[in-house]
């Protein structure tokens, strides 16, 4: 057994946290900022941070990730870092050229009190910063919150930065995703393509963490969201937010700094999420839902419908961020599945009440925890305790999967041990298709490996 | 890429490769990367600037003091519960990342699986952290009924004050099992190696010695620095049992802390990874009198050579003789595939930056194969890794170094093995070197570049000049090298293969060449239309 040491007995625990279904603040903020053209992370504490950030966005993508540090010792650690920031700021504008870095902190320089904000004037007034270029400050203590707060902090601070109402609005809506993959920002920008609305998508990622091998090496490839679009948002009519936990903040900013106001949806995963994104994006447009549009969505309702059989009564146990879970269990129940195990370690007190929400009418029996302690080690207590047929979020699933011979669909964050998640999509209708077809063939798979010779089914 | 060079009479002059990557630096910058660059000639005496702070700014391999301490030396280590206290990243990053694989029996504990944190919120820093940590090792003893339960400072615990050593002296009186602190917080030193220290020092200090437990063997031997990364410690110790030698631990690939506590009743203690476990060796030889001697089990002739050391210093006939049969078997296989794939990969071009001892190891895997290494550097490693231990007397202690505390060791007058020192004396009196290490530049080649703490913009220069057939370092370089078209081989995680250790670890490692040098794939990357005329478009159907 590979977690030989978990039992069915739950012992509540107030400071102990096993198996953590979050990570800290820097790695979601380093990940924001490589959604924006031209820019370099830069990671405001010991050297370590930034390599296990790189380290992990590198094993999910295998993709060049790049970003430096201010490398602090024990001497900055007690004099503050502003000397190791200011000369950290000047060497990257000479040796690798960015056009924007994008500076996070970190639990260090966040407890000896820091101010970016401060130090990063500090380099302006210098003359560190040259002429056309830029320097962003995001605070992410990793001990406030999780990934998804330093992704929000990280938005957050671009559009505070960079976005500006000049008061000439423009036929544009802006579009701030929450924590996905390339291939989903690559697909939000396709259906508003669809849909004949110009958008500007904060951040993303497509292009920079799925980028082509053709021999040359491209420290800023050319995806991720430009400065002169960030600086557009501005002046959009709308912002569309997806997912509160990563885009809320941002949201806010736009509408308090540029008076863009915004309507908050989900991250568009399964059916009922993607509607109510495409009718936000339809409003926020004022543009009708062309035909093709619904024609994605009757095909996700075909495959439902002509599937429902093998997903009907499915328990599911699942574990990852707030924006993504949320819709996703919406898309099981509404599929007649069963969530009864969800897990985040993402705090936020409205997480509980809005799963319940989905889940009190036809999934009773669901236990929903976030925030402190509610771990994987918990959810694989529960299964203990009473077994579940699915399993989904990150890569450290395979150890219960495998422990406890359960199908298992990756998703979120880090998926280490699978490729796939850079290039198709799962939000939209067709993603939806996509996240069917994994669960099926998850579900489908058990059956074929385990069912008796003589029921072993050629057609399903 | 444009055509390779021909190096076969020699390595070209790399001077102006230097000056090139240092022209780009600020003035500053450029003075600290010159020291921290050699153009190696192994005839002189060198020295190479290591294990000094990277400037901050710097895109660099290098980690953190918690990630040597925790991930690297405790990491692999399975009867103990790990405790992070921290905020929770630090914690979960450290989590099953570093492939060290582990072989428990039925019933036995392994905590490996699992990651530990206390998770500290704000209200911990505003308030201290202490009263969490003694709660979450209450709880985790609870739960989990462990022999023994580590601490990990990480960065905030140390500016908040958090006391993890009283803690853990409370703790372990009140629940009576082994409990101890490492002040290993990320800032203390340079890199992951200050953490090395530091876990040596805790080990050394807490759990060594602890139980004497009788003789199990006639040749009991410790492996220090040998960290199982893809079961390479699986392969050496099948070759220990079959010559007859009592492997009591290693640290710390496969091991348990059950089995360093009883560590100083081997016999003889055998360096892999110089860097990482130095400490330990010289500790116990302080303390308990055993030699150590440097070993390398990577490279089939190495590693024969390595068997052959061990076994002249038993001075037993019947285990030479084993020895020997084992050496004459295996390198029977390895020869075969070598010859096989020799033909195949010769004359091709390595680089390899990793670490604090592969980027010298994994040269005489390279030998073997007839390839070049022509330029290599480590990660975290010191000046001795370098340039031989002989330089220790004059390396410069700086603020940094001085931060990590230095053990002060005193003879256990009971347990001082008086028998193994006066071995030694005779040995060493026929010739016969202990506390070896020679260090990498000494076995380079002629105007190869050594560069210490490599950055991503040297990389790119590196790769421009030399056009490497393959690259060695770890999981942040390598799609940033194979988008250049060069093949990138992690020799931290081994690309999720392996073993790379001893006879079969040589086999697996020139199948794996073979596999990466011989390749047609990269010549895929080029569109078949790169090179052709282009193609017009039209608008009619006919033209």
């Amino acid at each position: 057994m590979l977690l030989r040491h978990t039992t069915s007995e739950v012992k509540e625990r107030k400071a102990l946290t096993v198996n953590p279904a979050k990570t800290c603040q820097p790695v979601g903020a380093m990940y924001a900022a490589l959604g924006v053209h031209g820019c370099l992370p830069h990671s405001h504490g010991s050297q370590g941070c930034c390599s296990y950030h790189r380290s992990a966005l590198t094993r999910h993508y295998k993709e060049p990730v790049m970003a430096a540090t201010s490398s602090f010792t024990e001497g900055s650690s007690v004099f503050g870092g502003q000397a190791n920031l200011l000369q950290a700021i000047d060497n990257i504008f000479t040796i690798y050229d960015p056009d924007i870095i994008a500076v996070h902190s970190t639990c260090l320089s966040e407890t000896i009190g820091d101010d970016l904000g401060q130090i990063v004037k500090k380099a302006l007034d210098d003359g560190k910063i040259p002429e056309g270029k830029f320097v962003v400050q995001a605070s992410t203590p990793s001990y406030v919150g999780s990934h998804v707060t330093g992704y929000a902090n990280m938005l957050e601070a671009f559009v505070k930065y960079f976005s500006y109402n000049t008061n000439e609005k423009i036929r544009q809506v802006n579009m701030l995703s929450g924590w996905v993959e390339p291939s989903d920002m690559r697909e939000l920008k396709r259906i508003a393509g669809l849909m004949k609305i110009k958008t500007v998508l904060l951040p993303d990622t497509s292009d920079v963490v799925d980028t082509p091998m053709d021999g040359t090496y491209k420290m800023y490839p050319k995806g991720g969201t430009t400065r002169e679009e960030i600086v557009s948002m501005g002046n959009s009519m709308k912002t569309v937010a997806m997912g509160e936990w990563a885009t809320q903040k941002a949201a806010i900013m736009l509408d308090n700094k540029c008076k863009v106001p915004f309507s908050m949806t989900d991250v568009p995963i399964g059916l009922r999420a993607t509607d109510r994104f495409i009718q936000a994006l339809s409003t926020a447009g004022k543009v009708s839902i062309p035909e093709c549009i619904s024609e994605e969505r009757g095909k996700l309702v075909d495959v439902i419908t002509d599937m429902h059989q093998y997903l009907y009564g499915k328990r599911v146990a699942l574990w990852g961020d707030p924006d993504t879970i949320l819709p996703l269990i919406e898309f099981l129940v509404d599929m007649d599945m069963k969530p009864v195990y969800v897990v985040s370690g993402t705090p936020g007190k409205k997480f509980s009440k809005l799963a319940m929400d989905i889940l009190e009418e036809k999934v009773p029996e669901a236990k929903v925890r976030n925030g402190a302690s509610a771990d994987m080690f918990l959810m694989h207590q529960w299964i203990k305790e009473e077994p579940v047929d699915l399993l989904i979020g990150n890569t450290y699933g395979k150890y219960i999967a495998r422990d406890e011979g359960i199908p298992f669909v990756r998703s979120g964050f880090p998926i280490i041990d699978r490729i796939g998640h850079s290039y198709f999509p799962t939000v939209g209708y067709m993603g939806g298709i996509r996240l069917l077809e994994s669960i099926l063939g998850a579900i489908m798979d058990k059956i074929d490996a385990t069912a008796p010779e003589e029921s072993f089914e050629l057609v399903m | 890429m444009p055509n390779k060079k021909d190096y076969t009479n020699g390595l070209p002059d790399p001077s102006q490769l230097k000056e090139e990557m240092l022209a780009k630096y600020p003035r500053k910058v450029a003075k600290k990367r010159a020291k921290a660059m050699v153009i190696n000639d192994p005839a002189e005496s060198q020295e190479i600037g290591a294990n000094i702070r990277t400037v901050p700014g710097i895109i660099t391999q290098r980690g953190c003091t918690y990630a040597g301490c925790k991930g690297v030396v405790l990491g692999p280590t399975r009867d103990i519960i790990n405790l992070v206290h921290g905020p929770i990243g630090c914690s979960f990053y450290a989590w099953l990342t570093r492939r060290n694989q582990t072989k428990p029996t039925e019933g036995e504990p392994n905590f490996m699986t699992y990651a530990f944190s206390t998770d500290m919120q704000d209200e911990n820093i505003v308030f201290g952290g202490e009263a969490k940590l003694k709660d979450a090792i209450r709880e985790a003893f609870d739960i989990f009924k462990p022999k023994s339960i580590g601490i990990f400072s990480t960065c905030p615990v140390g500016l908040i004050g958090d006391d993890v050593h009283a803690v853990a002296r409370e703790m372990k009186e009140e629940l009576g099992i082994n409990i101890f602190g490492f002040s290993c917080e990320g800032y203390r030193g340079v890199s992951q190696s200050a953490g090395h220290h530091i876990a040596n020092n805790g080990i050394f200090k807490h759990v060594v010695g602890n139980d004497d437990r009788p003789r199990t063997g006639k040749f009991q031997v410790n492996l220090l620095g040998e960290y199982n990364i893809g079961g390479d410690a699986f392969e050496i110790e099948r070759i220990f049992e079959e010559v007859g030698v009592t492997l009591i631990s290693t640290y710390s690939g496969n091991s348990t802390v059950e089995s360093f506590a009883y560590s100083h009743t081997a016999d003889l203690n055998m360096v892999m990874c110089h860097r990482s476990i130095n400490y330990i060796a010289e500790m116990m030889e302080e303390k308990y009198g055993i030699p150590w001697f440097k070993v390398n089990f990577i490279g089939a002739e190495s590693t024969a050579k390595s068997l052959r050391k061990m076994a002249d210093y038993f001075g037993d006939k019947e285990l030479s003789a084993k020895v020997e049969e084992v050496i004459a078997r295996e390198m029977l296989k390895v020869k075969a595939v070598a010859d096989a794939v020799k033909p195949k990969v010769e004359g091709k071009l390595a680089m390899m930056f990793v670490g604090g001892s592969r980027a010298h190891h994994y040269q005489d895997l390279f030998t073997e194969l007839g390839v070049r290494v022509v330029s290599a550097g480590y990660e975290f490693a010191h000046r001795d890794d370098y340039e031989g231990r002989e330089v220790i007397p004059n390396i410069k202690i700086d603020a940094d170094t001085r931060n990590i505390e230095d053990l002060v060791v005193e003879k256990d007058e009971e347990k001082y093995r008086n028998d193994l020192a006066e071995k030694k004396a005779k040995l060493q009196a026929e010739g016969y070197e202990f506390e070896d290490y020679k260090g990498m530049m000494p076995d380079m080649q002629k105007n190869s570049l050594v560069i210490d703490d490599v950055n991503h913009w040297e990389t790119e220069k590196l790769i421009e000049f030399y056009k490497p057939d393959v690259f060695c370092a770890g999981i942040k370089e390598k799609y940033v090298v194979q988008k250049y078209g060069v093949p990138l081989k992690q020799l931290h995680s081994y690309d999720y293969g392996g073993p790379y250790a001893a006879f079969e670890g040589a086999i697996n490692f020139y199948k794996e060449m073979e596999r990466m040098l011989g390749t047609d794939i990269w010549k895929l990357v080029d569109t078949p239309w790169k090179h052709e005329p282009e193609i017009v478009g039209s608008v009619t159907v006919d033209a």
